[in-house]
């Protein structure tokens, strides 16, 4: 079995210390930056639609993670609206991470 | 006029003129939002020493740019950054001109740093409030405290607005740049956007206390302005610094001293202004030839019909009612199809125009809008069925929130009830 951990920790944007447990059973991982910072990406009727912070309505479920590289904020905008899950009535959040 | 005073008036004239481009160059040059402007302000502070002690500089653009980069170059040599930023800013520090065309040329061909600066401010995944305020901040050099009074927040809510913005930028990786041309259309639409929301929120203020907010429409006509200027051939902006012109030239009579709301028909056109209304009918017409009509364009040319009859008799409504028409096609909003209405109401006759409010009426999206019950009563009232347009004045009353329309709708109420 391969499992995702979800890890969490209180607001507050410092830079977290470690991404994960030292173990190696941990396969891979990245700590992501605030909140704040996130862009969430829908395409409704093919106009990509923007939002500021991540968009979470009831109802919807956290459903996959994709890690990718991009040059800048509009490339990974571009690679989020090309995600299935953005035009099948769900979102995808862009969310930078710490390097 | 003493030197002293000479020197002061023309750092406050370099202010308005060049800290959007002195900020909007330092940002490119060093990649910092935070330094750029301490550096900025740092240069204009100089300046009011060093331009009473050496005089004014021929060009006060350039001089004030390669202060504030010599002053940029000096922190970071001090914080001892990357290498590469480093070569940069030094290549830049030699360069006579403070504005060189090749270099600054990207692949949008759009060559001037106050573009890039404005279209990175009014990128759509920061908040409209931010992009808003970012704007007022760089392009326009307004402080923190004087955002803060005209947009009628705390003072820390705004600082706090602005530092999570530039953070976002950084953090998220927003580019610095002109939008490639397949993006271009969609982030000048919201560019233009940000532009007219500031005028807006400038022009409904009405009451003394509000006064500061005014000052926001004659901040959103001056960056049109500039926008018309580096995009000239976007005929939307053209369109947009129009508008706003026409607006902006009656904005004196659509409040009268008490606070109260002037409709239109009511305001002393002698007092508009006229040299705004002859620059911006004249350039609304020069652009509509080039036949790529579009909302603001429209809008623009409604505007110039109001502006330009002598009185409000001598409005041409027919021709205002096929501009709504138009609008239509490219904002196909029911607020669109409710001035649609009114134009119409006034070219046919009430009843044409209530027809048209009863379809807009059945399909319920403003059903909470107060100018909906409003405009079928001002429709009711021309019409002579006064006891009809107080029922609808009435409802209008319940739904609306401002308090100079509340006092214009009792005072039509009032007049619809037999005294």
């Amino acid at each position: 079995m391969r499992y995702a951990l979800l890890a969490r920790l209180p607001d507050g944007g410092e830079e977290p210390p470690s991404g994960g447990p030292d173990r190696p059973e941990v396969t891979g991982g990245v700590r992501l930056r605030p909140a704040v910072d996130a862009t969430t990406v829908r395409v409704r009727d093919g106009e990509v639609l923007l939002a500021d912070g991540p968009f979470a309505p009831s109802g919807e479920d956290l459903a996959a993670i994709a890690l990718v590289d991009a040059e800048d904020l509009d490339e990974a905008i571009a690679l989020a609206a090309g995600h299935p899950y953005a035009c099948d009535g769900g979102s995808v959040e862009v969310r930078p991470v710490w390097e | 006029m003493s030197a002293t005073e000479d020197v002061a008036a023309a750092v406050a004239a370099a202010f308005r003129e060049e800290w959007g481009q002195v900020v909007a160059t330092l940002i490119r040059v060093t990649g910092d939002w935070d330094l750029a402007e301490e550096c900025a302000q740092d240069a204009f502070t100089q300046a009011l020493d060093r331009w009473r002690r050496d005089g004014v500089p021929r060009r006060p653009g350039a001089w004030l740019t390669t202060t504030a980069r010599n002053r940029a170059l000096d922190v970071l040599r001090r914080r001892a950054v990357g290498a590469a930023r480093l070569r940069e800013a030094a290549v830049l520090a030699r360069d006579e001109q403070p504005y060189d065309p090749e270099y600054d040329r990207d692949d949008s061909g759009v060559r001037d740093d106050r573009l890039r600066l404005i279209f990175t401010c009014c990128h759509p995944a920061l908040p409209v409030e931010a992009r808003v305020a970012l704007t007022l901040r760089t392009l326009a050099g307004l402080t923190t405290p004087e955002i803060a009074r005209a947009f009628l927040v705390p003072e820390a809510t705004m600082a706090q607005r602005l530092v999570r913005a530039k953070r976002k930028i950084r953090n998220a990786g927003i580019p610095y740049r002109v939008p490639p041309a397949h993006l271009l259309p969609e982030r000048t639409t919201g560019v233009l956007g940000v532009v007219y929301l500031l005028f807006n929120e400038g022009y409904a203020a009405t009451s003394g206390a509000e006064l500061v907010r005014a000052g926001l429409c004659a901040e959103a006509v001056r960056l049109a302005r500039l926008l018309a200027r580096l995009m000239p051939d976007e005929p939307e902006t053209l369109g947009l610094l129009a508008l706003l012109l026409l607006h902006d030239a009656r904005r004196h009579t659509r409040v009268d001293a008490a606070g109260d709301l002037v409709t239109l028909e009511d305001q002393d056109r002698s007092a508009w202004d006229r040299a705004e209304i002859d620059e911006g009918t004249a350039l609304v017409e020069t652009v509509l030839r080039r036949g790529r009509p579009g909302p603001y364009q429209i809008q623009a040319a409604i505007a110039a019909c109001h502006a330009n009859a002598a009185t409000a008799d001598d409005t041409d409504w027919a021709d205002i009612a096929a501009l709504y028409g138009a609008l239509l096609r490219f904002v196909p909003s029911a607020v669109v199809r409710l001035n649609r209405a009114v134009a119409v109401g006034m070219s046919e006759g009430p009843d044409a125009g209530l027809a048209l409010v009863a379809e807009v009426e059945r399909d319920g999206e403003l059903a909470d809008y107060h100018l909906l019950p409003a405009t079928r009563a001002d429709l009711l009232r021309r019409a002579g069925r006064t006891a009809e347009a107080a029922a609808a004045y009435e409802r209008a009353l319940e739904l609306v929130r401002n308090d100079a329309e509340r006092r214009f709708l009792r005072r039509r109420l009032a007049q619809c009830r037999p005294g």
